[in-house]
C-alpha cells in the first residue's frame, strides 16, 4: 500500500469529512488505495496522491468524487431481513390504525443504489389496505441515477430476494434485471446529504437511516439523530441499522423494546413498551 | 444433520457445492444426474437439493417432476441451480415444483440466502 505524506492524508481527511461526514481514521487507511485508486486512474491522475494535490489546489468536483469514491455504497434488497418484518409486523400495523387509510410518508436516507426503498415497494405491495409515498435520498448523484434506472445484476437480485419477489417485481433486460415500472414509480429519488438541511422533505411516518451513522463521529450521529427527530411524527418510526443505537447520543428518540433497531419518540416507546 | 443432495454433471460444481452446503451445516451428497439423483432419493429422501437443469440421462426438470410424484416427494426442498436465467425457465421450474430458483454463477451468499428464503437455515 503506497504511504501518502502525513500532510495530504490529513487534508484528504479534513476534505471527506467536512464534505460527507466520513470519518476516515487510520483503521480506514486501506480504502484509501482501494477506493481513490481506480477513481485517479478514471480521472488520468498517475498516482492517488497526484489526486490528492489536485484536491488540494481547489479541485471541487474532484474533493466530490474522492467523498463518493469513499462512501460506503453497499446495499441488497431486503438487508438484514428484521427491519422488513418489523415493518410488517409492528409499524404497519400501528400505522394503517393510526393513520386510517392514509398514505404514508416513508424516507430511505442513505439509499444508495435503491435496493431498500425498492424492497419496501414490494412489501406494501403484499399488505393490504396501506399505501405509501416513498422517498429515496443519497448524498451521491451518480448512485442515485442507478437507483432511478432500478436495473440490476444477476448477482444483485439474488442476494435476500426469494424468486417469486423476482419474478413479480422484475422484467429481465439482457442478463440484467429491471424493476418494473409500476414499482419504480412509486419511489421518489432526491439527493441530499444528512449533514445539510432536510427539513423540506416534512414531516415522516417512517424513517429508514440505516448503517450511514456508523460512519459519523459521535456529535455527528447525535446531531443528525435530533435533526432526524425533528422530521418524524410523534407517533413514527425510526429504524437503524444493527450494530447501532440512540442510546447515549440523543434524548429525542428511545429504543422500542422487544425489537431491535426500532426506535420511536420516548411517549410513543413509552406507550408501546406499557401495551405489550 | 440435514442432508443436501447436489445434483450435477461438473465435477468441479458439485466441489464448489459441496463446501458451501457443509459450511451450511449440512451432510453433502452427490449426483452426476436426474437418474443417479432419483435413485438416490428413492433409498433416503434428503431436505434439501441443489439441482442442475441440463444434465445427460435425466434433466434436472424431469428429475423434479419425478421426485415429487414420489412418497415423501414432496419432502425436499428443491433449489436450481442452474445457468438458464431467463424468465422462461423459472416460471417452468416453479410450475414444475421448485421452491427456489439460483442462477449461475452464485457463491456462497447466494446460496445461504435462498436456503435461509426456504427456511433450511
Amino acid at each position: 500500500m503506497s504511504a501518502l505524506p502525513s500532510n495530504k492524508f490529513d487534508f484528504l481527511c479534513q476534505d471527506v469529512r467536512k464534505r460527507s461526514g466520513l470519518v476516515l481514521g487510520q483503521e480506514k487507511a486501506y480504502l484509501i488505495d482501494s477506493r481513490l485508486g481506480p477513481l485517479a486512474r478514471k480521472e488520468g491522475f498517475a498516482s492517488v496522491e497526484a489526486l490528492i494535490d489536485a484536491m488540494i489546489r481547489g479541485d471541487q468536483r474532484i474533493c466530490v468524487a474522492a467523498s463518493e469514491a469513499l462512501a460506503t455504497h453497499e446495499t441488497f434488497f431486503f438487508r438484514d431481513k428484521t427491519p422488513f418484518d418489523l415493518f410488517e409486523n409492528v409499524i404497519a400495523p400501528a400505522l394503517k390504525t393510526a393513520r386510517m387509510g392514509r398514505q404514508l410518508k416513508i424516507w430511505c436516507a442513505a439509499a444508495s443504489s435503491g435496493q431498500e426503498p425498492y424492497s419496501l415497494g414490494m412489501l406494501l405491495d403484499e399488505i393490504p389496505g396501506l399505501s405509501a409515498d416513498i422517498l429515496a435520498t443519497d448524498m451521491s448523484a451518480s448512485v442515485l441515477e442507478k437507483a432511478k434506472a432500478g436495473i440490476y445484476t444477476q448477482f444483485e437480485v439474488q442476494r435476500g430476494l426469494p424468486i417469486q419477489r423476482l419474478v413479480k417485481h422484475f422484467d429481465q433486460v439482457g442478463d440484467s434485471w429491471r424493476i418494473k415500472p409500476q414499482l419504480r414509480q412509486k419511489v421518489r429519488f432526491e439527493q441530499a446529504n444528512l449533514l445539510d438541511d432536510f427539513a423540506r422533505f416534512g414531516k415522516m411516518d417512517v424513517i429508514f437511516c440505516r448503517n450511514v451513522l456508523i460512519y459519523f463521529d459521535i456529535q455527528t450521529k447525535a446531531k443528525v439523530l435530533d435533526r432526524l427527530a425533528a422530521q418524524l411524527a410523534d407517533d413514527g418510526f425510526l429504524l437503524l441499522g444493527a450494530a447501532e443505537t440512540v442510546v447515549g447520543l440523543t434524548d429525542s428518540l428511545r429504543p422500542i423494546s422487544g425489537h431491535r433497531g426500532l426506535y420511536a419518540k420516548p411517549a410513543m416507546a413509552a406507550k408501546l413498551a406499557s401495551a405489550a | 444433520m440435514k442432508t443436501c443432495l447436489v445434483v450435477d454433471d461438473s465435477r468441479v460444481i458439485r466441489k464448489v457445492a459441496r463446501k458451501i452446503v457443509e459450511d451450511l451445516g449440512f451432510a453433502c451428497e452427490e449426483a452426476a444426474d436426474g437418474q443417479q439423483a432419483l435413485d438416490y432419493c428413492k433409498k433416503n429422501m434428503p431436505e434439501a437439493v441443489l439441482l442442475d437443469w441440463n444434465m445427460p440421462v435425466m434433466n434436472g426438470l424431469d428429475f423434479l417432476i419425478k421426485l415429487r410424484e414420489e412418497p415423501d416427494g414432496k419432502k425436499p426442498v428443491v433449489v436450481f441451480c442452474t445457468t438458464e436465467n431467463d424468465m422462461a425457465h423459472i416460471t417452468q421450474a416453479l410450475r414444475a415444483g421448485a421452491d427456489e430458483y439460483v442462477m449461475k454463477p452464485f457463491d456462497g451468499d447466494i446460496i445461504e440466502s435462498k436456503f435461509a428464503e426456504t427456511g433450511l437455515v
